[in-house]
Protein backbone atom coordinates (compact mmCIF):
# COMPACT_ATOMS: atom_id res chain seq x y z
CA UNK A 1 0.00 0.00 0.00
CA UNK A 2 0.90 3.38 -0.48
CA UNK A 3 0.50 5.87 1.69
CA UNK A 4 0.06 9.71 0.15
CA UNK A 5 0.85 11.98 3.13
CA UNK A 6 -2.01 14.28 4.77
CA UNK A 7 -0.08 17.41 6.26
CA UNK A 8 -2.78 20.11 5.70
CA UNK A 9 -0.17 21.10 2.22
CA UNK A 10 -1.88 20.19 -0.42
CA UNK A 11 -3.89 18.91 -3.43
CA UNK A 12 -3.65 15.18 -2.03
CA UNK A 13 -6.48 13.94 -4.49
CA UNK A 14 -4.59 14.67 -7.61
CA UNK A 15 -1.78 12.11 -6.93
CA UNK A 16 -4.77 9.59 -5.41
CA UNK A 17 -6.39 9.99 -8.76
CA UNK A 18 -3.04 9.39 -10.88
CA UNK A 19 -2.27 6.32 -8.75
CA UNK A 20 -5.70 5.13 -9.26
CA UNK A 21 -5.50 5.59 -13.22
CA UNK A 22 -2.43 3.52 -12.56
CA UNK A 23 -4.02 0.81 -10.55
CA UNK A 24 -2.20 1.15 -7.07
CA UNK A 25 -3.97 0.96 -4.25
CA UNK A 26 -3.18 3.85 -1.88
CA UNK A 27 -4.65 5.88 1.15
CA UNK A 28 -4.17 9.77 1.79
CA UNK A 29 -3.14 9.55 5.71
CA UNK A 30 -2.13 11.82 8.84
CA UNK A 31 -1.80 8.99 10.59
CA UNK A 32 1.78 7.98 11.78
CA UNK A 33 0.81 4.00 12.74
CA UNK A 34 -0.76 3.72 8.93
CA UNK A 35 2.09 6.13 7.38
CA UNK A 36 4.86 3.58 9.37
CA UNK A 37 3.19 0.79 7.70
CA UNK A 38 3.39 1.85 4.30
CA UNK A 39 5.66 0.09 1.53
CA UNK A 40 6.05 3.28 -0.05
CA UNK A 41 5.67 7.12 0.75
CA UNK A 42 4.33 9.98 -1.30
CA UNK A 43 5.04 13.29 -0.18
CA UNK A 44 3.16 16.06 -1.86
CA UNK A 45 2.65 19.18 -0.98
CA UNK A 46 2.07 22.85 -1.85
CA UNK A 47 2.06 26.18 0.07
CA UNK A 48 3.92 27.78 2.50
CA UNK A 49 7.26 25.73 4.10
CA UNK A 50 7.13 27.18 7.54
CA UNK A 51 3.47 26.37 7.77
CA UNK A 52 3.99 22.97 6.56
CA UNK A 53 6.83 22.26 9.32
CA UNK A 54 4.12 23.14 11.82
CA UNK A 55 1.64 20.87 10.41
CA UNK A 56 4.28 18.23 10.19
CA UNK A 57 5.25 18.57 13.60
CA UNK A 58 1.60 18.82 15.15
CA UNK A 59 0.69 15.67 13.90
CA UNK A 60 4.19 13.82 15.30
CA UNK A 61 5.26 13.08 11.41
CA UNK A 62 8.60 14.51 11.59
CA UNK A 63 10.62 11.34 13.04
CA UNK A 64 8.48 8.72 10.96
CA UNK A 65 9.07 10.38 8.20
CA UNK A 66 13.04 10.50 9.06
CA UNK A 67 12.80 6.75 9.97
CA UNK A 68 11.25 5.86 6.91
CA UNK A 69 14.07 7.35 4.79
CA UNK A 70 16.86 5.71 6.87
CA UNK A 71 14.63 2.19 7.04
CA UNK A 72 14.90 2.61 3.09
CA UNK A 73 11.23 3.09 2.33
CA UNK A 74 10.64 4.15 -1.03
CA UNK A 75 10.50 7.97 -0.79
CA UNK A 76 8.95 10.39 -3.19
CA UNK A 77 8.51 14.30 -2.46
CA UNK A 78 7.03 16.31 -5.08
CA UNK A 79 6.82 20.30 -5.11
CA UNK A 80 7.08 21.51 -1.59
CA UNK A 81 7.86 18.14 -0.39
CA UNK A 82 10.66 17.97 -2.34
CA UNK A 83 11.89 21.42 -0.64
CA UNK A 84 11.29 20.14 2.37
CA UNK A 85 13.55 16.98 2.23
CA UNK A 86 16.26 19.14 2.32
CA UNK A 87 17.83 20.97 5.68
CA UNK A 88 16.80 24.60 5.43
CA UNK A 89 14.81 27.08 3.30
CA UNK A 90 14.78 30.63 2.62
CA UNK A 91 10.76 30.75 2.59
CA UNK A 92 9.25 32.72 5.57
CA UNK A 93 11.92 33.77 6.31
CA UNK A 94 13.91 31.23 7.11
CA UNK A 95 13.04 27.87 8.15
CA UNK A 96 15.03 24.42 9.12
CA UNK A 97 13.22 21.82 7.22
CA UNK A 98 13.96 17.78 7.53
CA UNK A 99 17.19 17.71 6.17
CA UNK A 100 16.73 14.21 4.94
CA UNK A 101 18.89 15.60 2.04
CA UNK A 102 21.82 17.94 2.09
CA UNK A 103 21.22 21.37 0.53
CA UNK A 104 19.14 24.34 0.95
CA UNK A 105 16.18 26.15 -0.75
CA UNK A 106 16.23 29.66 -2.22
CA UNK A 107 14.00 31.76 -4.12
CA UNK A 108 14.21 32.30 -7.71
CA UNK A 109 16.05 36.07 -8.60
CA UNK A 110 13.78 37.29 -11.60
CA UNK A 111 16.82 38.12 -13.89
CA UNK A 112 15.00 39.94 -16.75
CA UNK A 113 11.33 41.26 -16.34
CA UNK A 114 10.39 38.57 -18.79
CA UNK A 115 11.29 36.07 -15.47
CA UNK A 116 7.83 35.84 -13.83
CA UNK A 117 7.59 34.41 -10.32
CA UNK A 118 6.52 31.85 -9.29
CA UNK A 119 7.73 29.52 -12.67
CA UNK A 120 4.50 28.62 -13.33
CA UNK A 121 4.12 26.45 -16.68
CA UNK A 122 5.56 22.97 -18.64
CA UNK A 123 9.52 23.01 -18.77
CA UNK A 124 12.00 20.29 -20.12
CA UNK A 125 13.86 18.79 -17.51
CA UNK A 126 17.23 16.89 -18.37
CA UNK A 127 18.10 13.81 -16.82
CA UNK A 128 21.47 13.74 -15.63
CA UNK A 129 22.71 9.95 -14.18
CA UNK A 130 20.35 6.92 -14.63
CA UNK A 131 18.57 5.75 -12.25
CA UNK A 132 16.26 2.86 -11.67
CA UNK A 133 13.03 5.05 -11.82
CA UNK A 134 14.43 6.56 -14.93
CA UNK A 135 14.38 3.22 -17.15
CA UNK A 136 12.79 3.33 -20.15
CA UNK A 137 11.94 7.78 -19.57
CA UNK A 138 13.46 9.88 -22.51
CA UNK A 139 16.37 11.71 -22.00
CA UNK A 140 14.44 15.01 -22.08
CA UNK A 141 10.48 15.38 -21.13
CA UNK A 142 8.20 18.22 -20.33
CA UNK A 143 6.63 18.51 -16.72
CA UNK A 144 4.65 20.69 -15.22
CA UNK A 145 5.83 23.59 -12.37
CA UNK A 146 4.51 25.61 -10.06
CA UNK A 147 7.16 26.85 -7.63
CA UNK A 148 9.08 29.83 -6.46
CA UNK A 149 11.57 28.53 -4.85
CA UNK A 150 13.97 25.85 -5.23
CA UNK A 151 16.58 23.44 -3.76
CA UNK A 152 20.36 23.48 -4.48
CA UNK A 153 21.62 20.37 -2.99
CA UNK A 154 24.84 20.41 -1.07
CA UNK A 155 26.73 17.41 -2.36
CA UNK A 156 27.42 16.44 -6.09
CA UNK A 157 25.52 13.55 -7.64
CA UNK A 158 21.81 14.50 -5.73
CA UNK A 159 20.56 16.01 -8.53
CA UNK A 160 18.92 13.84 -11.05
CA UNK A 161 17.11 16.06 -12.99
CA UNK A 162 17.84 19.60 -14.15
CA UNK A 163 15.69 22.48 -15.91
CA UNK A 164 16.32 26.34 -16.54
CA UNK A 165 14.47 29.13 -15.05
CA UNK A 166 14.95 32.68 -14.77
CA UNK A 167 18.78 32.19 -15.71
CA UNK A 168 19.44 29.37 -13.34
CA UNK A 169 20.01 25.42 -14.20
CA UNK A 170 18.23 24.23 -10.93
CA UNK A 171 17.34 21.25 -9.77
CA UNK A 172 14.28 19.66 -11.05
CA UNK A 173 14.66 16.41 -9.45
CA UNK A 174 17.10 14.52 -6.73
CA UNK A 175 17.56 11.24 -5.37
CA UNK A 176 19.32 9.46 -2.76
CA UNK A 177 19.19 5.78 -1.39
CA UNK A 178 15.13 5.00 -1.27
CA UNK A 179 14.32 9.12 -1.83
CA UNK A 180 13.73 10.16 -5.05
CA UNK A 181 11.99 13.86 -5.10
CA UNK A 182 10.26 15.86 -8.15
CA UNK A 183 10.35 19.64 -8.05
CA UNK A 184 7.93 19.41 -11.11
CA UNK A 185 4.17 17.70 -9.95
CA UNK A 186 4.64 14.69 -11.42
CA UNK A 187 0.45 13.75 -10.48
CA UNK A 188 -0.21 17.10 -13.08
CA UNK A 189 2.17 16.19 -15.69
CA UNK A 190 0.22 13.74 -17.94
CA UNK A 191 1.45 10.96 -19.80
CA UNK A 192 4.98 11.83 -19.04
CA UNK A 193 4.04 12.04 -15.07
CA UNK A 194 2.12 9.30 -15.46
CA UNK A 195 4.98 7.02 -16.90
CA UNK A 196 7.17 8.52 -14.04
CA UNK A 197 4.78 7.68 -11.15
CA UNK A 198 4.63 3.95 -12.21
CA UNK A 199 7.93 3.47 -12.14
CA UNK A 200 8.49 4.84 -9.02
CA UNK A 201 5.57 2.70 -7.55
CA UNK A 202 7.50 -0.50 -9.35
CA UNK A 203 10.33 0.42 -7.49
CA UNK A 204 12.27 -1.41 -4.75
CA UNK A 205 14.12 1.68 -3.10
CA UNK A 206 17.74 0.56 -4.81
CA UNK A 207 19.31 2.69 -6.64
CA UNK A 208 21.55 -0.24 -8.33
CA UNK A 209 20.99 -3.97 -8.13
CA UNK A 210 22.37 -5.11 -4.98
CA UNK A 211 21.59 -6.35 -1.22
CA UNK A 212 19.23 -4.23 0.34
CA UNK A 213 21.31 -1.70 2.62
CA UNK A 214 19.14 1.09 4.74
CA UNK A 215 21.17 4.40 4.05
CA UNK A 216 24.05 4.71 6.91
CA UNK A 217 23.66 8.19 7.03
CA UNK A 218 20.77 10.20 7.59
CA UNK A 219 21.84 13.46 5.48
CA UNK A 220 22.35 12.26 2.28
CA UNK B 1 12.84 26.26 -21.62
CA UNK B 2 9.11 27.30 -19.92
CA UNK B 3 6.92 27.02 -22.86
CA UNK B 4 3.68 28.87 -23.30
CA UNK B 5 0.89 27.32 -22.32
CA UNK B 6 -2.70 26.89 -24.42
CA UNK B 7 -5.56 26.58 -21.95
CA UNK B 8 -9.35 25.90 -23.43
CA UNK B 9 -11.60 28.00 -21.21
CA UNK B 10 -15.11 24.98 -20.50
CA UNK B 11 -18.26 27.50 -19.64
CA UNK B 12 -20.55 25.11 -17.72
CA UNK B 13 -24.40 25.94 -17.13
CA UNK B 14 -25.90 23.45 -15.35
CA UNK B 15 -23.31 20.66 -15.60
CA UNK B 16 -23.15 21.18 -19.54
CA UNK B 17 -20.11 22.97 -21.14
CA UNK B 18 -21.68 26.05 -23.17
CA UNK B 19 -20.72 28.39 -25.34
CA UNK B 20 -22.11 31.95 -26.32
CA UNK B 21 -20.65 35.50 -27.16
CA UNK B 22 -21.00 37.79 -24.37
CA UNK B 23 -22.64 35.46 -22.33
CA UNK B 24 -25.67 35.57 -24.10
CA UNK B 25 -26.97 32.53 -27.15
CA UNK B 26 -25.35 30.35 -25.06
CA UNK B 27 -24.98 26.42 -27.26
CA UNK B 28 -25.06 23.04 -25.55
CA UNK B 29 -21.94 21.27 -26.47
CA UNK B 30 -21.91 18.46 -24.10
CA UNK B 31 -20.43 17.09 -20.71
CA UNK B 32 -17.52 18.60 -19.34
CA UNK B 33 -15.52 15.26 -18.07
CA UNK B 34 -15.72 14.20 -22.09
CA UNK B 35 -14.69 17.28 -23.30
CA UNK B 36 -11.94 17.92 -20.46
CA UNK B 37 -10.91 14.53 -21.17
CA UNK B 38 -10.28 15.00 -24.97
CA UNK B 39 -8.55 18.19 -24.63
CA UNK B 40 -5.99 16.30 -22.33
CA UNK B 41 -5.50 13.75 -24.37
CA UNK B 42 -4.89 16.14 -27.52
CA UNK B 43 -2.35 17.82 -25.64
CA UNK B 44 -3.46 21.05 -24.02
CA UNK B 45 -1.51 22.30 -21.07
CA UNK B 46 -4.11 23.55 -18.41
CA UNK B 47 -7.86 23.71 -18.60
CA UNK B 48 -9.90 26.47 -16.55
CA UNK B 49 -13.48 25.26 -15.87
CA UNK B 50 -15.80 27.85 -15.03
CA UNK B 51 -19.21 27.18 -12.92
CA UNK B 52 -20.87 30.32 -14.40
CA UNK B 53 -24.25 31.08 -13.52
CA UNK B 54 -23.29 29.73 -9.80
CA UNK B 55 -22.80 33.45 -8.57
CA UNK B 56 -25.89 34.34 -10.13
CA UNK B 57 -28.01 31.32 -8.86
CA UNK B 58 -26.70 31.97 -5.57
CA UNK B 59 -25.29 28.67 -5.32
CA UNK B 60 -21.62 27.48 -4.53
CA UNK B 61 -19.48 25.59 -7.15
CA UNK B 62 -20.47 22.44 -8.47
CA UNK B 63 -18.14 20.02 -6.61
CA UNK B 64 -19.30 17.24 -7.91
CA UNK B 65 -18.45 18.46 -11.81
CA UNK B 66 -15.18 19.51 -10.35
CA UNK B 67 -13.93 16.32 -8.67
CA UNK B 68 -15.16 14.63 -11.77
CA UNK B 69 -12.90 16.45 -14.11
CA UNK B 70 -9.98 16.23 -11.69
CA UNK B 71 -10.59 12.03 -11.70
CA UNK B 72 -10.44 12.55 -15.56
CA UNK B 73 -7.68 14.56 -16.32
CA UNK B 74 -4.10 14.51 -15.30
CA UNK B 75 -2.98 18.11 -15.75
CA UNK B 76 -3.76 21.14 -13.69
CA UNK B 77 -7.23 23.09 -14.38
CA UNK B 78 -8.49 25.98 -12.52
CA UNK B 79 -12.29 26.51 -11.15
CA UNK B 80 -14.31 29.74 -10.83
CA UNK B 81 -18.26 30.40 -10.18
CA UNK B 82 -19.75 30.04 -7.33
CA UNK B 83 -16.98 31.14 -4.77
CA UNK B 84 -17.47 33.10 -1.76
CA UNK B 85 -14.96 32.43 0.92
CA UNK B 86 -11.99 30.87 1.78
CA UNK B 87 -14.36 27.61 2.57
CA UNK B 88 -15.49 27.49 -0.88
CA UNK B 89 -11.54 27.73 -2.15
CA UNK B 90 -10.59 24.77 -0.01
CA UNK B 91 -13.46 22.48 -1.04
CA UNK B 92 -12.74 23.40 -4.89
CA UNK B 93 -9.17 22.78 -4.28
CA UNK B 94 -10.17 19.18 -2.06
CA UNK B 95 -11.90 18.33 -5.11
CA UNK B 96 -8.97 18.19 -7.36
CA UNK B 97 -8.49 21.44 -8.76
CA UNK B 98 -5.02 23.39 -8.58
CA UNK B 99 -6.37 27.27 -8.53
CA UNK B 100 -9.36 29.13 -7.90
CA UNK B 101 -9.98 31.93 -10.13
CA UNK B 102 -11.72 35.00 -8.88
CA UNK B 103 -13.25 37.74 -10.33
CA UNK B 104 -16.44 40.48 -9.38
CA UNK B 105 -16.29 38.48 -5.87
CA UNK B 106 -12.18 39.99 -5.37
CA UNK B 107 -13.44 43.21 -6.86
CA UNK B 108 -16.59 43.47 -4.39
CA UNK B 109 -13.90 42.00 -1.55
CA UNK B 110 -10.47 42.42 -2.47
CA UNK B 111 -9.41 40.87 0.70
CA UNK B 112 -10.40 37.68 -0.23
CA UNK B 113 -6.86 37.21 -2.66
CA UNK B 114 -5.31 37.67 0.47
CA UNK B 115 -7.22 35.10 2.53
CA UNK B 116 -6.30 32.47 -0.43
CA UNK B 117 -2.93 33.31 -0.57
CA UNK B 118 -2.60 33.38 2.80
CA UNK B 119 -4.73 29.74 3.26
CA UNK B 120 -3.08 28.00 0.04
CA UNK B 121 -0.52 30.23 -1.37
CA UNK B 122 -0.32 32.53 -4.40
CA UNK B 123 0.31 30.37 -6.69
CA UNK B 124 -3.86 29.05 -6.26
CA UNK B 125 -5.14 32.28 -6.88
CA UNK B 126 -6.01 33.49 -9.98
CA UNK B 127 -7.74 36.46 -10.74
CA UNK B 128 -9.74 36.64 -13.82
CA UNK B 129 -10.85 40.26 -15.08
CA UNK B 130 -12.54 41.76 -18.11
CA UNK B 131 -11.55 44.76 -19.00
CA UNK B 132 -13.09 46.90 -21.30
CA UNK B 133 -11.98 49.58 -23.32
CA UNK B 134 -13.28 53.35 -22.37
CA UNK B 135 -12.47 57.16 -23.11
CA UNK B 136 -12.77 57.88 -19.58
CA UNK B 137 -8.95 58.43 -19.03
CA UNK B 138 -9.61 60.91 -15.85
CA UNK B 139 -11.13 57.51 -14.17
CA UNK B 140 -8.89 54.92 -15.73
CA UNK B 141 -5.54 55.94 -16.92
CA UNK B 142 -4.50 53.09 -19.46
CA UNK B 143 -7.91 53.39 -21.46
CA UNK B 144 -9.49 50.19 -19.86
CA UNK B 145 -12.31 49.76 -17.05
CA UNK B 146 -12.66 46.45 -14.87
CA UNK B 147 -16.37 45.40 -15.48
CA UNK B 148 -17.71 43.19 -13.23
CA UNK B 149 -20.96 40.51 -13.12
CA UNK B 150 -20.37 39.07 -16.58
CA UNK B 151 -19.27 42.39 -18.41
CA UNK B 152 -23.27 43.48 -17.31
CA UNK B 153 -21.36 45.82 -14.74
CA UNK B 154 -19.05 48.95 -15.16
CA UNK B 155 -16.97 49.47 -11.91
CA UNK B 156 -15.00 53.07 -12.91
CA UNK B 157 -11.83 51.08 -12.05
CA UNK B 158 -8.54 50.91 -14.23
CA UNK B 159 -7.97 47.95 -15.29
CA UNK B 160 -3.45 47.96 -14.92
CA UNK B 161 -4.11 49.80 -11.37
CA UNK B 162 -6.17 46.58 -10.12
CA UNK B 163 -4.00 43.99 -11.80
CA UNK B 164 -1.55 45.76 -9.58
CA UNK B 165 -3.61 46.01 -6.24
CA UNK B 166 -4.16 42.58 -6.82
CA UNK B 167 -0.93 40.74 -7.25
CA UNK B 168 0.51 43.00 -4.58
CA UNK B 169 -2.84 41.44 -2.43
CA UNK B 170 -1.43 37.61 -3.50
CA UNK B 171 -2.65 37.24 -6.65
CA UNK B 172 -0.19 34.42 -8.30
CA UNK B 173 -1.56 34.63 -12.13
CA UNK B 174 -3.97 36.92 -13.87
CA UNK B 175 -6.61 36.26 -16.72
CA UNK B 176 -7.09 39.39 -18.99
CA UNK B 177 -10.29 38.45 -20.66
CA UNK B 178 -11.21 41.31 -22.82
CA UNK B 179 -14.98 41.99 -23.28
CA UNK B 180 -14.32 43.95 -26.33
CA UNK B 181 -12.75 40.80 -28.04
CA UNK B 182 -14.12 38.10 -26.33
CA UNK B 183 -16.15 35.86 -28.78
CA UNK B 184 -14.88 37.79 -31.85
CA UNK B 185 -12.41 35.76 -32.93
CA UNK B 186 -10.06 38.56 -34.40
CA UNK B 187 -7.53 38.26 -31.91
CA UNK B 188 -7.00 39.11 -27.99
CA UNK B 189 -7.07 42.36 -27.10
CA UNK B 190 -3.13 42.20 -27.77
CA UNK B 191 -2.83 46.30 -25.74
CA UNK B 192 -4.20 45.53 -22.50
CA UNK B 193 -2.67 42.31 -22.32
CA UNK B 194 1.06 43.76 -23.04
CA UNK B 195 -0.08 46.54 -20.05
CA UNK B 196 -0.74 43.81 -17.67
CA UNK B 197 1.93 41.40 -18.46
CA UNK B 198 4.04 44.41 -17.63
CA UNK B 199 2.72 45.55 -15.06
CA UNK B 200 2.51 42.46 -12.70
CA UNK B 201 5.76 40.05 -12.41
CA UNK B 202 3.10 37.14 -12.19
CA UNK B 203 2.05 35.06 -15.02
CA UNK B 204 -0.93 36.55 -17.37
CA UNK B 205 -3.23 34.62 -19.56
CA UNK B 206 -4.44 36.45 -22.38
CA UNK B 207 -8.43 35.58 -22.96
CA UNK B 208 -11.16 36.64 -25.44
CA UNK B 209 -10.76 36.68 -29.24
CA UNK B 210 -8.76 33.67 -30.45
CA UNK B 211 -9.39 32.51 -33.87
CA UNK B 212 -6.82 30.74 -35.52
CA UNK B 213 -2.75 30.13 -33.93
CA UNK B 214 -0.93 33.59 -35.44
CA UNK B 215 -3.99 35.06 -32.69
CA UNK B 216 -2.04 32.89 -29.94
CA UNK B 217 1.47 33.51 -31.54
CA UNK B 218 0.47 37.45 -31.50
CA UNK B 219 -0.44 37.10 -27.52
CA UNK B 220 2.89 35.61 -26.63
CA UNK B 221 4.88 37.71 -28.61
CA UNK B 222 3.51 41.22 -28.66
CA UNK B 223 1.30 40.59 -25.84
CA UNK B 224 3.80 39.35 -23.65
CA UNK B 225 1.33 36.88 -22.35
CA UNK B 226 2.27 33.77 -20.65
CA UNK B 227 -0.36 31.63 -21.44
CA UNK B 228 -3.82 32.26 -23.85
CA UNK B 229 -7.31 30.65 -23.51
CA UNK B 230 -8.78 29.13 -26.16
CA UNK B 231 -12.42 28.49 -26.34
CA UNK B 232 -14.52 28.47 -29.62
CA UNK B 233 -12.61 27.47 -31.65
CA UNK B 234 -11.88 24.54 -30.19
CA UNK B 235 -15.32 23.71 -28.85
CA UNK B 236 -16.88 24.14 -32.65
CA UNK B 237 -13.70 21.72 -34.15
CA UNK B 238 -12.54 24.87 -35.85
CA UNK B 239 -8.78 23.54 -35.21
CA UNK B 240 -7.25 21.33 -32.64
CA UNK B 241 -4.88 21.38 -29.63
CA UNK B 242 -2.56 19.27 -31.67
CA UNK B 243 -2.80 21.55 -34.47
CA UNK B 244 -2.33 25.12 -33.13
CA UNK B 245 0.54 23.34 -31.06
CA UNK B 246 2.20 22.19 -35.00
CA UNK B 247 1.41 25.64 -36.40
CA UNK B 248 2.91 27.79 -33.37
CA UNK B 249 5.87 25.20 -33.38
CA UNK B 250 6.27 25.87 -37.16
CA UNK B 251 6.09 30.08 -36.26
CA UNK B 252 8.87 29.36 -33.91
CA UNK B 253 7.10 29.49 -30.07
CA UNK B 254 8.16 27.26 -27.55
CA UNK B 255 5.44 25.22 -27.03
CA UNK B 256 5.00 22.05 -24.92
CA UNK B 257 4.73 18.38 -27.35
CA UNK B 258 4.99 14.94 -26.22
CA UNK B 259 7.96 13.24 -27.12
Amino acid sequence: MIAIVDYGAGNLTSVRWALDELGYPSRISSDPAEIVRADRIIFPGVGAAGAAMRHLRDRGLIEILRGAVAAGVPFLGICLGMQILFERTEEDGGVETLGVLAGDVRRFQPSYARDKIPHMGWNLVRWLRPHPVLEGISPTVFYYFVHSYYACPGRPGLTLGAAEYAGVEFCAAAACGSVVATQFHIEKSGRPGLALLDRFARWDGRERPGPARPSEERIC
Amino acid sequence: MLTRRIIPCLDVIRGRVTKGVRFRNNVDLGDPVEIARRYYEDGCDELVVYDITASAEGRPTDLDMVARVARAVRIPFAVGGGIADVADMARALEAGAEKISVNSLAVRRPGIIREGAHAFGSQCVVLGMDPVRTDDRAACPSGYEITIRGFRERTGRDAVEWARQAVDLGAGEIVVNSVDADGTRQGYDLTITRLIAEAVPVPVVASGGAGCAEHLRAAFVEGKADAAIVAGILHTGLTTIERLKRELVEMGVPVRVET
